[in-house]
């Protein structure tokens, strides 16, 4: 069974269909992994009540010949900014602590409705708010490469997604939703060796996913393959009625063909200059051009491209960011859900006080200057500014598409920092750093993935993102399956055999 | 005597005294009305809107900001908005956009409220009214106001403030609202009233609106201020919700004197939001929010921009050019028939328009045999002032367009008399049980109009009254009256007046 839980969800599926094992036997299994790892800190909530109902009701539907879909009996996790019909959903911050919501999310009702087995809900940075899963009222998530004994030196696990990744990573579940505003899950996957994708915004419901900055928020995808991906997206994609701004166009289903059968002879990849940047590390740099090279001689046409306005991307994601923290946030007052403070004297007071005790200083920091650009003489000088330079660099990827189809460039700067060093800079300063390369695509909406290619010397992971133009999903998965197979990186989870 | 001559000196003075002070000060109003959309459901949730429903019975989770809801826009709610735009003679917008409008309130769960600030659903109207009170006015007349914008927005829920306690009831909270802005184009609550009168009647007419103003489905802030001619306006007071039309009239009229009398003491006005007493008939400064808020607006990310398909563009939510084939006929229009199509004058078009009872009894009574003059006239002067007599309303009483009907034939054919027509007014006003030729056969009330009848009548009035017929016969003609005075009574008001004159006149000078 240890096998089956390293192996991917293809073969799970496959196997599930064989009766070789039952979903409740995988589901057993996934929650014992999951029990097993509980030292990386990856689920704020263990599933294990509906976990074993859902199975329960999968293997039944197998008896029965009656399945939903290919993952009918698959495990899957959520990141804890998700809602989830009678299982509380905190986003990791003392305000939602006690949350229960009473309805699903799109993309988990999709899930749920294909016959997938929830194992729990993952660890994040409070609302989603950082890049290194350290922000939690739970504590950090620790990455599993690289882990020692010692319980205060140990590498992060990247995010805000980073719970989502460290489930993956163990075999705790074959794929995970997280959602992805700056990078959110291509940073984790990145870090913890996984594939991660953002999809284009609007092809993937956010209703029911507890918003960051509600231009920006895709729900993500974490998984150990490329056709894992794939299976997860195809359920999960297409129009939802009650989300005013996905695509009403029909979504058609992605096949990918063997990656064998695949190539890649005459298709434009780009490079953009701005990449190169000055933290970038050498080991990042190094795989940047190996991978490069591997592509021209397996037949495509690789160049340089640029993407001017890529340097103001982080400057001006931060204005429109805080803006729309500032105004979402405002709901949470304590008077119809969530944390509400000990406190009589008037209704203001009860606010600051709930507020200021229900918010950690990410927050309440992304709240106060927010609130500040929006103010009417501010306007115009910071939000409306920002939004002109997000159609820069939205028009910057027009621009190259006139040139090339895809994009290939790093995901992160680095591999995965430790814990002590991460937590030298503060959240802001390390979001500017982290998001770098991936923050862009969340400006434009295109597409993003984030795939593994090899091991560092010092044995962490190293990865490469690549994106297309809106709604290339089909194009864009399919080389990062022909690069997967080429690489062949040695996933986490086989180690745990 | 002394005393009257006071009282006449008084009036005269407080006459000559509100003229000086009327030329001295100009008074300029806007206003601005909210209007509840009738919709079976609210802006972006699909909970209802019942007026009448328990309290916090139609909240759903986007209502009460539950995290991760989104908005869905209402079809329905932009038909309403573009519908009461074209009536109101605005240009469209092709596209326009939503805004969070923050403030933080009990009763505003999601901390902000949606609406569209920057690019509003429509702008640049008129709506063109006339004033017309009778008592106040003579006569009609006419005048406009221009509309800045027509916006979409959600109705906030409502704060109930207990000693102890505050309780929040979010019913109304997302209730589709339509905010129009008029531009500062009146002088005088009479004005202010007469606009909203002709708003209330162009909505019900297009059903955007129930303008139910004791439910608050439409409310009405006023902005006043006063200035002298040539000057620069001066300081404005806004008065806030104002439940009902004679309300209108009274604030804004009230809080014009009220700044007349303070610049007149040499104080000055202060920019602030005030309400209306109905009870006291004052208006009172409301409890001001500390400081002057910041709303700090923002685009609505989770709402595309509003498509409105017009012309060439056939995209868009609902389609303008589809929507104004199915306007209705409009007060306006309503108006300009009676006085075209049936000779009504101004003055009696407008108060058949404003009273819908009696412009349905009245176009029920039209056909090609009755005088639609008479008609209006019955209507107005008869059935009116029997009511106003009756300390009744309009409202409450049933008008039964067959029964009235009834009335004008038996009255056009002489069966019945004016004064008749009166009486059988005031049964129908208590519900009368039978039909009119029923209960003038039963009562006796028919009009004495036989030739014979009324000589007889009117021989035995000579007869009795020698002494006046004397009179008369030396040459006091005035005395005449006297005598059909006392044919009318004779025969209980039934004799056919129009008729007998002429009868009474002969025997006179036989």
């Amino acid at each position: 069974m240890n096998k089956v839980l390293s192996s991917s969800l293809k073969i799970a599926s496959k196997l599930l269909q064989d009766n070789s094992i039952s979903p409740s036997e995988l589901t057993n299994a996934c929650l014992q992994r999951a029990k097993n790892n509980s030292k990386y800190n990856a689920f704020i909530t263990l599933t294990e009540p509906e976990a074993r109902k859902q199975a329960e009701e999968s293997s039944e539907r197998f008896k029965n010949q009656k399945t939903l879909s290919e993952l009918d009996g698959i495990t899957i996790a959520m990141k804890d900014n998700f809602c989830t019909s009678g299982i509380r959903t905190t986003c990791a911050a003392k305000m939602l602590e006690n949350f229960i919501p009473t309805y699903n999310a799109t993309v988990y009702d999709r899930l749920s409705k294909a016959g997938t087995v929830l194992i729990g809900k993952c660890n994040l940075d409070q609302y989603a708010m950082g890049s290194g899963t350290i922000d939690s009222i739970y504590g950090p998530t620790k990455n599993v490469w690289g882990y020692s004994d010692d319980p205060n030196d140990f590498f992060i696990a990247g995010g805000s997604s980073g719970g989502c990744a460290v489930a993956v990573a163990t075999g705790a579940c074959f794929a995970a939703v997280g959602s992805d505003t700056g990078g959110s899950t291509r940073n984790p996957a990145s870090y913890c060796g996984l594939v991660g994708l953002k999809p284009t915004y609007g092809l993937v419901s956010r209703l029911g996913l507890i918003p960051l900055v509600n231009s920006m928020d895709v729900p993500g995808i974490l998984s150990r393959t490329v056709d894992d991906c794939v299976s997860v997206l195809n359920v999960i994609a297409g129009h939802d009625p009650k989300d005013s701004t996905s695509f009403t166009k029909p979504y058609r289903r992605i096949r990918l063909p063997p990656a064998n059968k695949m190539s890649i002879k005459g298709l434009k990849i780009g490079l953009p200059v701005e990449y190169y940047c000055q933290d970038l590390s050498d080991e990042v740099l190094e795989t940047w051009n190996w991978v490069a090279q591997l592509l021209e001689e397996n037949g495509a046409v690789v160049k340089e491209v640029s993407l001017p306005h890529t340097e103001y991307s982080i400057v001006c994601y931060s204005i429109l960011n805080q803006c729309e923290v500032a105004s979402n946030m405002a709901r949470y007052d304590g008077i119809e859900f969530g944390f509400r403070a000990d406190e009589n004297i008037s209704t203001e007071k009860l606010y600051a006080t709930s507020r200021s005790i229900g918010f950690n200083e990410v927050v309440r920091n992304r709240i106060l200057t927010g609130n500040y650009f929006l103010l009417t003489r501010n306007y115009d000088k910071y939000f409306n500014k920002a939004l002109k330079v997000r159609r820069l660099i939205s028009s910057d990827f027009d621009k190259v598409w006139e040139d090339v189809q895809l994009l290939l460039t790093p995901t992160t700067l680095s591999t995965a920092p430790k814990y002590k060093d991460f937590v030298n800079k503060t959240n802001r300063d390390q979001c500017a750093l982290q998001d770098y390369c991936t923050q862009p695509a969340n400006m434009a909406g295109i597409p993003a993935v984030s795939i593994p290619i090899k091991l560092s010397n010092s044995g962490m992971p190293l990865s490469l993102q690549l994106m297309g133009r809106n709604l290339s999903e089909p194009m864009l998965l399919a080389l990062a399956k022909y690069i997967e197979n080429i690489v062949a990186f040695p996933q986490y989870s086989t180690r745990l055999l | 005597m002394f005393m009257r001559r006071f009282i006449t000196y008084l009036n005269t003075r407080r006459k000559y005294s509100k003229k000086s002070i009327k030329n001295k000060w100009k008074s300029v109003v806007g206003l601005e009305v909210h209007a509840q959309i009738y919709s079976n459901s609210k802006l972006f949730s699909g909970s209802s809107t019942d007026f009448a429903s328990p309290v916090n019975a139609n909240v759903s989770l986007f209502d009460s900001a539950i995290p991760g809801t989104l908005p869905v826009l209402n079809k329905r709610c932009v038909e309403a908005g573009v519908l009461t735009a074209l009536a109101l003679n605005c240009r469209i917008n092709p596209v326009s956009m939503f805004d969070r409008k923050h403030y933080f309130y009990a009763d505003l769960p999601a901390g902000y409220q949606i609406t569209q600030q920057r690019t509003p659903l429509a702008n640049e109207g008129i709506l063109e009214f006339q004033v017309y009170i009778p008592g106040i006015h003579k006569t009609a007349y006419t005048t406009r106001s221009h509309i800045k914008q027509i916006q979409l927005e959600q109705d906030s829920g409502k704060s109930l403030h207990e000693e102890e306690r505050s309780l929040v009831d979010l019913n109304r909270a997302g209730v589709p609202l339509m905010e129009l802005v008029f531009e500062p184009d009146l002088v005088d609550g009479e004005e202010a009233a007469a606009l909203i009168k002709e708003l209330v009647l162009i909505l019900e007419k297009l059903k955007t609106c129930s303008c139910k103003m004791e439910e608050g489905a439409l409310r009405v802030d006023a902005n006043v201020s006063v200035h002298q001619p040539g000057e620069p306006l001066g300081t404005r007071t806004e008065i806030k919700n104002i439940g009902s039309i004679r309300g209108v009239a009274g604030a804004v009229n009230y809080e014009i004197q009220r700044q007349i009398k303070l610049l007149e003491k040499g104080e000055i006005v202060v920019n602030e939001t005030r309400a209306w007493d109905a009870v006291n008939k004052i208006t009172v400064a409301m409890r001001d929010k500390e400081e002057k808020q910041d709303y700090r607006y923002m685009p609505e990310p989770n709402l595309p921009p509003l498509h409105i398909a017009m012309g060439s563009v056939k995209w868009g939510c609902v389609n303008a050019d589809d929507l104004k084939a199915t306007l209705p006929e409009l007060p306006y229009q309503t108006r300009s028939r009676l006085k075209d199509d049936y000779g009504l004058t101004m003055e009696q078009s407008i108060i058949l328009v404003n009273e819908a009872k009696l412009l349905t009894a009245f176009s029920e009574t039209m056909n090609k045999n009755v005088d639609p003059k008479l008609v209006a006239n019955i209507l107005i002067n008869d059935f009116l002032t029997l009511i106003h007599k009756n300390k009744m309303s309009l409202d409450i009483v049933q008008v039964d367009g067959k029964y009235f009907s009834e009335i004008v034939g038996l009255l056009q054919n002489e069966t019945i008399n004016r004064l008749t027509a009166r009486l059988l007014l005031s049964e129908m006003l208590y519900g009368a049980s039978e039909s009119p030729s029923k209960i003038v056969a039963a009562r006796g009330w028919a009009q004495i109009a036989d030739d014979e009848e009324l000589k007889a009548l009117c021989k035995n009035i000579i007869e009795i009254n020698p002494k006046i017929v004397k009179q008369y016969r030396d040459g006091k003609v005035k005395v005449f009256a006297a005598l059909l005075g006392q044919i009318a009574k004779e025969s209980n008001q039934r004799a056919n007046m129009s008729k007998v004159p002429k009868i009474l006149k002969e025997l006179l000078e036989k």
